[in-house]
Formats: C-alpha cells, sequence, structure tokens
C-alpha cells in the first residue's frame, strides 16, 4: 500500500463513538473496545457496513462506543437478533458482544443453537465469571468455591466451559484471548470475521470491581503452545484439558455456514399489522 | 534488526522515525482515555494530572514530526510501527487504573511507560549496525532518559498515598 493509501485507509479512531464508556478504571472491556476498533480498521470495512449486536450487561454497552451500526437487544437474546439480521443481509459484518451472564446463563440455548446453525457471524464473549452490572452475583463460569455474601460457601457448581460447548455445538472457529492483549486480540478477531461460519472467541476480561483477584490473569495466560488445529476431536481433547488460559486460535473448522436464499418477504408488512389491528 | 520479537521492525530511519513518533502518539491517546476514565468517575484531580501527561506527550509527538523532515512519519507510521503482542512501549496500562487512583499512582504509570521506551531506544542503539539509526536513536535515548528525570521531579511534589487510598465509605459492592 502506498503512502498516500495509508493516509487514505481507515484508522481504529475512525470505529470510536463520541460516548464515553461507564466501564469501571480497569475494567478489561476498554481493552476489548480497543481490540474491536483495531480489528475494524485492519479489515477496512466501512463502519456502515459492520453491525455490533449484544444483550445485556457490562460488556453488552460496546455497541454504544463503537460508530458502526449497533443493536443493544434483550437480555441472552444477543444472538437471536444477530441470526436474523445477518440472514437477511449476508452482506454486512455482523459482531455479537456478551457477557459471560448474558451469553452462557440467560443466552445459553441461543449460543448452543448459534453453533449448530453455523451462521457467518462473530461472537465475542467477555468473560469475567461475575454478573458485574447487577453487582456481583455468580454466572455460569464463576469458580465453585467463590465464596461471597451473594454465594455463601461458593455455588459448588461445576464452571461451564464455554469453548467445549461452542466446538461440540458445531462452531467453525473457537479462540481465546484476554483484553490485556489488545493487538492479540485485534488480530483473532480479523480472523475470525474473515472465517466463514460462526467463530467463537472468549476474551478473559478482568472484573476489577468484583473480582480484584483477576487482575492477576496477566500473569496466568500464555499463548497455546500447540498449533491451530482443524480436526475437532483434536481440539475437544486439548481444550478438556487446558488450564483456561491458554491464548490464541485454538480450532479452525471447515463447515460450509448456513445461508438461506436471501429473497423478496413472502409476507407484506402490512398484513402482519391488519392481525394487530384494534 | 527489532528491538523486541513483538516491535516493528526498525530497517532505516524512517522506520524510526514512525516508530518513535507512534509511541508518542499512542501515549497522547492513552493519557485522554484515563482522563476520560476519572472524568465519568469524578476523580477531577487526576483528570487534570492526564490531561497534563497527555499535552506532554503531543508536544513530544510534534517534535518527532519536525525531527522526521520530509519524511510522512504518519503514513509511516500507519504501515509499519506495529506491535504484534502487548503494546506500544509508553501506553500506559489501564488495567492498573482505578477509581480513586491518586496522582502518584498516575506518575508510576507515566514512570513505567517512560522507562520502557527507554529501554526500547537503547535496545535499538546497542542492536543495529546502522550508524544513522544509531545516532538518531541515541538522541531518542537522552529524550527519554530526560522524560524518566521529569517524572521523578513531578513524584516529589506528589508523595506516595497512604496505604487507604483506595478505602471507599461508599463502596460498589452495595449488596454484600
Amino acid at each position: 500500500m502506498s503512502v498516500v493509501d495509508m493516509r487514505l485507509a481507515r484508522k481504529p479512531a475512525d470505529y470510536k463513538s463520541d460516548i464515553k464508556p461507564v466501564w469501571c478504571p480497569g475494567c478489561g472491556d476498554y481493552h476489548v473496545l480497543l481490540s474491536f476498533t483495531r480489528a475494524f480498521a485492519e479489515l477496512g470495512v466501512p463502519p456502515e457496513n459492520i453491525v455490533v449486536v449484544s444483550g445485556i450487561g457490562c460488556s453488552s454497552r460496546i455497541p454504544a462506543y463503537t460508530n458502526c451500526y449497533g443493536f443493544h437487544g434483550v437480555h441472552g437474546r444477543s444472538l437471536a437478533l444477530a441470526a436474523g439480521l445477518k440472514v437477511m443481509r449476508p452482506e454486512l459484518k455482523v459482531v455479537v458482544a456478551s457477557g459471560d451472564g448474558d451469553g452462557y446463563s440467560i443466552g445459553g440455548n441461543h449460543f448452543l443453537h448459534a453453533c449448530r446453525r453455523n451462521i457467518d457471524m462473530t461472537y465475542v464473549v467477555m468473560d469475567n465469571h461475575i454478573y458485574g452490572m447487577t453487582k456481583g452475583q455468580p454466572s455460569p463460569t464463576t469458580e465453585p468455591e467463590f465464596d461471597t455474601a451473594l454465594s455463601p460457601g461458593g455455588t459448588g457448581l461445576r464452571p461451564f466451559h464455554p469453548l467445549v460447548i461452542a466446538l461440540a455445538s458445531g462452531a467453525n472457529f473457537v479462540a481465546r484471548c484476554f483484553s490485556g492483549e489488545p493487538n492479540e486480540t485485534a488480530s483473532i478477531l480479523v480472523e475470525a470475521i474473515n472465517h466463514p461460519g460462526f467463530s467463537f472467541i472468549e476474551i478473559l476480561s478482568p472484573c476489577v470491581t468484583f473480582r480484584p483477584d483477576e487482575r492477576e490473569w496477566k500473569n496466568l495466560v500464555h499463548p497455546a503452545s500447540v498449533a491451530t488445529t482443524n480436526d475437532p476431536a483434536k481440539a475437544a481433547r486439548r481444550l478438556m484439558t487446558d488450564d483456561g488460559f491458554n491464548t490464541g486460535i485454538l480450532y479452525r473448522g471447515e463447515r460450509k455456514p448456513y445461508q438461506p436464499p436471501v429473497g423478496r418477504p413472502q409476507v407484506d408488512v402490512s398484513e402482519l399489522e391488519r392481525d394487530f389491528e384494534l | 534488526m527489532s528491538a523486541a520479537s513483538n516491535a516493528p521492525e526498525v530497517k532505516n530511519l524512517a522506520d524510526l522515525f514512525a516508530v518513535a513518533y507512534q509511541i508518542e502518539a499512542d501515549a497522547v491517546d492513552r493519557y485522554n482515555l484515563l482522563a476520560d476514565q476519572m472524568e465519568t468517575h469524578n476523580n477531577l484531580e487526576l483528570v487534570a494530572v492526564f490531561r497534563d501527561l497527555s499535552r506532554a506527550e503531543a508536544i513530544h509527538r510534534d517534535e518527532i514530526r519536525r525531527l522526521a523532515g520530509n519524511v510522512d512519519v504518519v503514513a509511516h507510521a500507519r504501515r509499519m510501527a506495529k506491535w504484534s503482542r502487548g503494546e506500544s512501549p509508553e501506553e500506559a496500562s489501564l488495567a492498573d487504573a482505578h477509581y480513586l487512583m491518586t496522582p502518584w499512582h498516575a506518575l508510576q504509570l507515566a514512570l513505567a511507560g517512560e522507562q520502557r521506551a527507554l529501554a526500547f531506544f537503547k535496545s535499538i542503539v546497542e542492536t543495529t549496525n546502522d550508524a544513522e539509526i544509531k545516532k538518531a536513536a541515541d538522541e531518542l535515548v537522552e529524550e527519554e532518559a530526560e522524560h524518566v528525570n521529569l517524572v521523578h521531579r513531578l513524584l516529589r511534589k506528589y508523595p506516595r498515598p497512604a496505604d487507604t487510598w483506595s478505602s471507599d465509605p461508599d463502596p460498589p459492592i452495595s449488596q454484600e
């Protein structure tokens, strides 16, 4: 690319809105926002051709902080919204943002079936092992011994393993990132968005307010020591035995994405409205 | 030649100026982001500190642009000044921010950034075989060493706070 082309190329700031985030200082989600804007700039897709869809929670505030189209939907239903959008507007890049509560608990069932359908979109879950926005209840990925006033003695429940579940349900791309590595996360996001089918990225994103212990994650994460595989059986064995802090692209599948033919709507909207007339 | 495996490769003088420019430009953005965070959380003393740091880095950024002469460092930096892992050396750690942090903490972040930049340019001086790059990188080392000293001097104005600095009589964990 020539110097002139570079001056005209899009930069991360082009994808950032004027709205200032209200996350707590130190929150990993700030880094995730940086990764989003860096990835979008790298892709060079105009902001109006990207849609960021979310549900509810701290992480789900992210569409407002980008300059792309956004849909801040209802709790746990971001994947359903995004699936409808992508099927009808396949030319758009659809990125779905969620958290571990929104995505794995309230939206858990949508997660399974979005993996199974394999629609060409990217699902990013900012996992902090806690419900942050509602002040610290255990989420599906909270450790069983997490002992607080809201979970006396810990939950005693086995944590959800999102990457294994994504793989078993048919996700076509599975990766884990750490929010504190925004450049690495941005390049994995670029690969995920470019990869056909349903791409799932879990981003470990510390909640410094309700899980100050997660500030230690920066010392625990490490790049996966194995190359990406396209063999789901091999990926499953690796994921079942990893320590939860391996980062990188862990599985890149070859399933054909689901995309029904897009034609004219079979029902006129006015016909639908007629049923609701008072 | 590269100063670190994750750092952009500096092959000529234009690359060096572009990388130096990007380091300062990233620092400007980062301090502004931290100032915005503190504004949201009504820590007004820190807003002023981070805005001052951002202004200081903007002066350094513009000075590098001037030193680069005919090289279009802005365009060149966007092409090659990218860190594959981690962030550019002077980007203050977002993860270490806290809504009750004090100017001492802000200056600790700034000091760490200046020290990383100093180490980065020193590693270029030590590894390059190009006399032109070595001479220019040496000047950047001197600059960064002066910035480190400046932060040390500022720290004399802001002593380390008591260990209770993060105590909040109305903490966010309201459901406990």
